[in-house]
C-alpha cells in the first residue's frame, strides 16, 4: 500500500468527513484518491483563509471538517485561526505539508518554511510531525484529541513522508 | 434606507432560517431586532461570513441558510463569491447590504461607492440569481417570491448604524446555542 492510500485512510478512520483544500504538489496523490474514492465531501477553495471560515461552518453544520494546505497558506490564515476557531473553539484540522524545509528546491518557500512550527507554538495550535509510514497512525489520535479538546491541530507532513 | 431598514425588512421574512451575519454593527443591529438561537453573530474573522454561510448550507443540505454581510466584508474576500459560484447550494441565499463604507471604523468609504459593482462579480462567479434592490419596499416580496436556489441579493443603503449596544454574549454560548438550535429543527 503507497504513502497516499495510507495517508487517506488515516483520514477517514479519524472520522474526517468534510475536506477543503488549496491544493500542493506533495498531495496530489491524495487528492487523487479523495476525488476517486468520493467517501469524504471534498470542495476546493479559492485561499486558504476561506477554507478556514468554510470548515467553520460545515463544523457549525456537525461535520468533522479539515483543511489540506501549503503552510505558505498557514499564514494567511492566523486571524481566522485565532479571531474565530479559538474564540468560539471551533476544532479544525489543518493538513499542512511542510515546503520550504527537508528537499526543498524554491528558495521562496523558505522563509515560510523555516518559521513554521515556531509560528504554530506562538499562535497556540498543537503539532504533530508526519515524516515516515510509520507515524501516520498518529493522525487518528491527534484527531481524537482535537475533538475532545475542542481545539484545532495541525497534522505537518514532511517531504521525507513520501521518501524524497 | 439604511442598514437597520434593510435588516428590519429581511427579518419580517425570517422563519426558520439559519442565518450567518458579519461582525460589527450588522451582528449588534441583528440582535436588537430579532434575537435568536439560529442567529450566528459574528465577533472576529471579519471577511468570513459568507464562507461559514458556505460551509454550512454544504453540511445541512436541507436547512435554510442566509448570510447577512456588507460590502466591506466580502469585499477581503472576493474568492468566496467564486467558491459558492462553483458549488451552488440551492439552500443559501448572500444578502450583501451595501453601504458603501466600512460602518463600524468611522464610514471610511469602500470600492463599491465609486467604480466596484458587486453584482456584476456575483453573476460572473456563477451564482443562480442576482437581485438588486435599491429601495426598501422591494426587499420583502423579493424574499418572499424566491425559491430554493443558490441567488445573490445586494442591498443598496446609505451609511450610518443604528444605536445599539454590543451583544452580551460570548461566543462559545453563541455556537452552541446555534448548534442546538439546528438539531431542534
Amino acid at each position: 500500500m503507497d504513502t497516499d492510500k495510507k495517508l487517506y485512510d488515516a483520514i477517514k478512520e479519524s472520522g474526517i468527513n468534510f475536506l477543503l483544500s488549496v491544493p500542493c504538489d506533495m498531495i496530489k496523490g491524495l487528492l487523487e484518491i479523495i476525488d476517486e474514492k468520493k467517501e469524504i465531501m471534498h470542495f476546493s477553495v479559492t485561499r486558504e483563509e476561506e477554507g478556514v471560515g468554510v470548515a467553520a461552518g460545515a463544523f457549525l453544520g456537525g461535520k468533522k471538517p479539515s483543511i489540506l494546505m501549503q503552510n505558505s497558506g498557514l499564514g494567511n490564515s492566523i486571524n481566522a485561526i485565532k479571531s474565530l476557531l479559538e474564540i468560539y473553539e471551533i476544532p479544525i484540522i489543518f493538513i499542512i505539508t511542510h515546503r520550504g524545509a527537508e528537499g526543498e528546491k524554491i528558495l521562496a518557500q523558505m522563509p515560510m518554511g523555516k518559521i513554521t512550527l515556531n509560528l504554530l507554538d506562538c499562535i497556540d495550535v498543537e503539532y504533530i510531525i508526519i515524516d515516515s509510514e510509520v507515524k501516520i497512525d498518529e493522525i487518528v489520535k491527534a484527531v481524537k484529541k482535537s475533538t475532545s479538546f475542542n481545539k484545532s491541530v495541525a497534522i505537518i507532513l514532511k517531504r521525507t513522508l513520501w521518501g524524497v | 434606507m439604511k442598514r437597520y431598514d434593510a435588516l428590519k425588512e429581511i427579518l419580517k421574512n425570517v422563519h426558520d432560517e439559519l442565518i450567518i451575519c458579519n461582525i460589527g454593527f450588522p451582528s449588534k443591529e441583528l440582535y436588537s431586532l430579532k434575537e435568536r438561537d439560529q442567529n450566528f453573530y459574528m465577533m472576529g474573522s471579519m471577511g468570513l461570513a459568507s464562507s461559514i454561510a458556505l460551509g454550512l448550507a454544504l453540511a445541512q443540505p436541507d436547512k435554510k441558510v442566509w448570510c447577512i454581510d456588507g460590502d466591506g466584508s466580502i469585499l477581503m474576500n472576493l474568492g468566496s463569491l467564486s467558491t459558492i459560484g462553483q458549488y451552488t447550494p440551492p439552500n443559501l441565499i448572500l444578502i450583501i447590504i451595501d453601504n458603501g463604507c466600512y460602518g463600524s471604523t468611522g464610514n471610511q468609504k469602500t470600492h463599491t461607492c465609486n467604480k466596484t459593482q458587486l453584482e456584476i462579480i456575483a453573476k460572473g462567479a456563477g451564482f443562480e440569481s442576482i437581485h438588486l434592490i435599491e429601495g426598501k419596499e422591494e426587499i420583502l416580496p423579493k424574499l418572499e417570491t424566491l425559491g430554493s436556489g443558490c441567488h445573490f441579493i445586494l442591498i443598496k443603503t446609505e451609511p450610518g448604524n443604528a444605536k445599539v449596544e454590543n451583544i452580551p454574549l460570548h461566543p462559545i454560548s453563541i455556537k452552541e446555542r446555534f448548534i442546538n438550535s439546528i438539531g431542534k429543527q
